[in-house]
């Protein structure tokens, strides 16, 4: 029987159903595996997220679209294909999306994390017949510290940064790992201040029932604030920015996957790179494909030549979903800018020149 | 060993000069002398030796870490770095237990690890290195891996390693920096006699630190009253230090390294002058009176032994521009003009190479007959007389004929400073060569540029083809390699490891110092310093130069065959 999804101009489409997942371009109805500026594009006629990720959503694709929500588990038909949506662990509300129609499994994971994450709900194998899957961070070099480790590793920069008198400027990715190290570090080393681009997401979170230590807002640039003992958490694209400026000497450092590499780490010049990510590892990867116990395996976005090729050797039905977006993400500037946004949607927005332009999280991140 | 990958990460984690200088400062005093002097053999960037291949090292990590080898070698294209790679890929289970690492020094490290290895069977090797796997966190397997490969290269130049060494031993930073020049520190006892405090007999063969040179960066009119300095020719050859001292005379390349072997004529000369004798210059290849250029003194210079037909085909000399020390006397704080009177006292016959003028031969013919002691290996660099800038600047520009790069600017007043002082020596060299060539084969960077497509093959067309004439590593801004990065995996049409064979759309203005015949090269042309001066984005591929361009540079380039009656004395 036909396969349940296709590649389309516009994204991944289900034509039993006459629906797409994560678009890229403006459609009649999408389902959102969550917010991220690469996944949620906003203009379409109809979404559907999953239950907890619905106010993250609604901040990002504006207040006029109408956007269905489903709990976790539960199960929606939409034109005889029947759709559920379960926690992929990636930021709040993230979903992976299970479709069941003619006999036929087939589960998109989206973006997804093994780790435990207090802000969002917990990655669950679903089981499928195939398996459509990230692979941003599929090479062996690609495996995370117990969440906690860092979390020392980043309190004890903190705490050498306020003794010194230096303030700790932290990047992350406004939507989810934001907030996620705003809640993995210790507040009683100081004060945490948040970029305005974080601070939306933040109140989206809270607004969600995520329980989050207060986070000041930078006030209109009067006097320098904070300075010496705060930490900043800011998007990536305020470094060597004059944003910078009100928070006197500070001490620079990214969180993310990519700064597992020397390479990457010097080259962005950063005082300290953090390797938090909230996608998984390269284990991750391959213990989420296991637990899917799917006879074939799609592998869309990231190193995904070669983890086909790997799970070829292994013996499993993998080959790659030939999708528009970027077939590698290279640890360069700007995806290390946006990992978590920018390692497909940039391009993919380019592969379609028609697109309008939309307001996505860079510009956002410019304010 | 967990001291040194310290100091190791610490160095990797700043650009800071002085957080650097402090890292090896807090090392040095703290480190044994047997490691320290182990940890300035790593420093100091010589030649070290592999004592496990890396074919064996890939393999037996695949298999330690349960990945097939093509994607060890996948990963090592991604990472750009395989001590970095195989630290990554292995095992992190029984790494965090270990908090100490090797619990032995670095020397005993090395010793018991890794020299003690070489002579190894590969079995040994091979449950030597799973040992010691087992015993390292990654960040420490990086360093060990770099140091079993014989590849550990830290970014710190000389300077600081004498600055931290000077600190710690309680002397002057150039005393320190000159006792470091050529010394062979290989042990404890060596090490400690680097640090002694009092005068040391092996301070007697060093060289000084070269006085470098910046280049011009205004119009050289803005450097005051052209009275005030001195020109010379701007030599293409290689700069080179005569030591003559004691019994005996030595000769240092500017990378601080001893020279003898590679240019033994030179060092029979240096032995007739008068003992207590240090000379500047460069070792320049010449026949008759054509200057043949970099690229010829090049194929002498790493030798450790030189064949007759070699010497035969690259006759060298010397060519002195400073008198560092006469009679056994520091003399670098005397004014230029002080020390150039007495080195053409010195050395009075004048290099004419690359055409000099009749004047100067008549000269020549006066000062050999006083000069009959001296061999004409040993030459001083003449200076180039121009009464105003423009009459420089005319003297310069018959530089490509003449076969030098330019001309040098030296203020008549200064001293002979360390290092790269600024404001006294100038390099005001010619305009380079340009052409445009099309991008055609990309291949990953290295270090601060590893998993980026910085390394760039360029061609030009040649019978409707494009034929590969240069390897470009830099020239570009950093945003510019990124962008160029998005275009190279775009444009890839073939992939044969780390290297990009991409489709050709690119053009790039590409500078370079020197061109020659070459049958090394497919093209058959070998151009020198290669580098990328611009992106030409409005240029598409056809627009790009020719084969019979560079030919015509190379016609351009053939040097030092006319006379030039202007601008000598």
């Amino acid at each position: 029987m036909a396969d349940l999804l296709t590649v389309t101009d516009a994204g991944l489409y289900c034509a039993q159903g006459d629906f797409y997942i994560d678009p890229w371009r403006r459609v009649p109805r999408a389902i959102i595996t969550h917010a991220h500026a690469d996944h949620a594009r906003s203009g379409c006629g109809r979404y559907l997220c999953a239950a907890p990720g619905m106010l993250v959503l609604r901040s990002r694709v504006g207040n006029a679209a109408p956007i269905d929500s489903l709990r976790h588990g539960d199960t929606l038909s939409i034109n005889g294909v029947e759709v559920s949506l379960h926690p992929a662990g990636h930021v709040l509300g993230s979903a992976q999306v299970r479709l069941s129609h003619g006999g036929t499994t087939w589960v998109v994971t989206g973006d997804y994390k093994l780790e435990a994450d207090p802000t969002c709900d917990p990655f669950e194998p679903v089981e499928c017949d195939v398996f459509v899957t990230e692979s941003t961070f599929g090479l062996p070099v690609y495996r995370w510290q117990d969440p906690k480790t860092v979390a020392a590793e980043i309190n004890a920069w903190w705490r050498a940064n306020r003794d010194a008198g230096r303030t700790s400027v932290l990047l992350a990715y406004a939507l989810g790992k934001a907030q996620r190290l705003a809640a993995a570090v210790d507040p009683s080393i100081g004060p945490i201040i948040g970029h305005g681009a974080v601070m939306k997401m933040v109140e989206a979170y809270r607004a969600s029932g995520v329980r989050l230590p207060p986070i000041d807002r930078v006030p209109p640039r009067t006097r320098k604030m904070g300075a010496g003992r705060a930490l900043v958490i800011a998007p990536p694209s305020v470094a060597g920015s004059r944003w910078l400026d009100i928070f006197g000497e500070t001490s620079v450092a990214m969180a993310s996957g990519w700064m597992t590499l020397r390479g990457v780490r010097r080259r962005r010049g950063f005082d300290k790179g953090f390797v938090v990510s909230d996608h998984a590892d390269f284990p991750g990867l391959l213990t989420a494909i296991a637990a899917s116990r799917a006879r074939r395996v799609l592998v869309t976005h990231g190193f995904t030549d070669t983890l086909t090729r790997l799970l070829q050797e292994r013996g499993v039905d993998a080959a790659v979903l030939p999708t528009r977006f970027a077939g590698e993400a290279p640890p360069d500037a700007a995806v290390v800018d946006g990992e978590d946004g920018d390692s497909e949607d940039g391009a993919g927005g380019q592969a379609d020149p028609h697109a309008s332009p939309e307001p996505d999280d860079r510009e956002e991140e410019q304010e | 060993m967990k001291r040194f990958t310290d100091l190791y990460w610490r160095l990797d984690a700043t650009t800071s000069t002085n957080e650097k200088v402090e890292a090896l400062r807090d090392y040095f005093a703290a480190a044994p002398a047997e490691d320290a002097a182990c940890a300035m053999k790593v420093l100091s960037g010589g030649r070290q030796l592999r004592a496990v291949s890396t074919a064996l090292l890939r393999a037996w990590a695949a298999e330690a870490a349960g990945i097939p080898l093509w994607l060890v070698e996948e990963c090592y294209a991604h990472v750009g770095d395989l001590a970095e790679t195989l630290a990554l890929i292995l095992p992190h289970e029984g790494a965090e237990a270990v908090t100490e690492g090797v619990g032995m020094g670095l020397a005993e490290c090395m010793r018991t690890t890794i020299l003690e290895l070489r002579a190894a069977d590969d079995e040994q090797k091979r449950a030597t290195v799973e040992q010691v796997w087992k015993r390292l966190a990654p960040r420490e397997r990086i360093v060990w891996h770099k140091l079993l490969t014989g590849g550990c290269r830290v970014g710190v130049s000389r300077t600081l390693v004498a600055r931290a060494l000077a600190e710690v031993a309680g002397v002057d930073p150039a005393v320190m920096a000159r006792r470091l020049m050529g010394a062979g520190i290989t042990d404890a006892d060596s090490y400690r006699s680097l640090m002694t405090r009092e005068p040391t007999a092996a301070d007697a063969r060093r060289p000084y630190p070269f006085l470098l040179a910046a280049a011009v960066e205004c119009e050289p009119g803005d450097l005051g009253a052209v009275t005030d300095w001195i020109a010379e020719w701007k030599w293409d050859g290689m700069r080179a230090q005569i030591v003559r001292r004691g019994d005996d005379a030595t000769l240092w390349s500017r990378g601080e390294e001893l020279v003898n072997e590679a240019f033994p004529e030179i060092v029979a000369a240096a032995a007739a002058l008068p003992t207590g004798t240090v000379l500047d210059g460069e070792l320049l290849a010449v026949r008759g009176q054509s200057l043949l250029g970099f690229a010829a003194v090049s194929k002498r210079s790493g030798r450790r032994r030189v064949p007759r037909k070699l010497l035969d085909e690259v006759p060298c000399v010397f060519v002195a521009y400073d008198l560092l020390e006469l009679d056994g006397i520091d003399i670098r704080g005397l004014p230029l003009t002080e020390r150039r009177r007495r080195l053409e006292a010195l050395v009075p016959l004048p290099c004419t190479a690359g055409g000099g003028p009749a004047a100067t031969a008549a000269a020549y013919a006066a000062v050999t007959e006083n000069a009959a002691a001296l061999p004409p290996r040993l030459l001083h660099s003449p200076c180039v007389v121009g009464a105003s800038w423009e009459s420089l600047a005319a003297a310069r520009s018959t530089s490509r004929d003449r076969g030098v790069e330019g001309l040098m600017l030296k203020r008549r007043t200064s001293p002979y400073g360390v290092g790269r002082v600024r404001g006294d020596w100038w390099k005001w060299k010619i305009e380079p060569f340009e052409i445009d060539a099309v991008l055609l084969y990309a291949q990953a960077g290295h270090g601060r540029r590893a998993g980026l497509h910085s390394d760039y093959t360029l061609g030009v067309w040649h019978d409707g083809r494009l034929v590969p004439v240069a390897k470009a590593y830099s020239g570009l801004a950093d945003a510019e390699i990124v962008e160029l990065d998005r275009i190279v995996r775009a444009t890839t049409l073939e992939r044969h490891g780390p290297v990009r064979v991409v489709q050709p759309t690119q053009v790039f203005q590409l500078a370079f110092e020197g061109i020659s015949r070459s049958t090394r090269h497919k093209a058959g042309v070998a151009v020198r310093f290669p580098r990328i001066v611009r992106w030409r984005r409005e240029k598409t591929p056809p627009d790009a130069g020719t084969l019979a361009d560079l030919m015509r540079l190379i016609d351009m380039a053939t040097v030092g065959n006319s006379p030039h009656p202007e601008a000598m004395a």
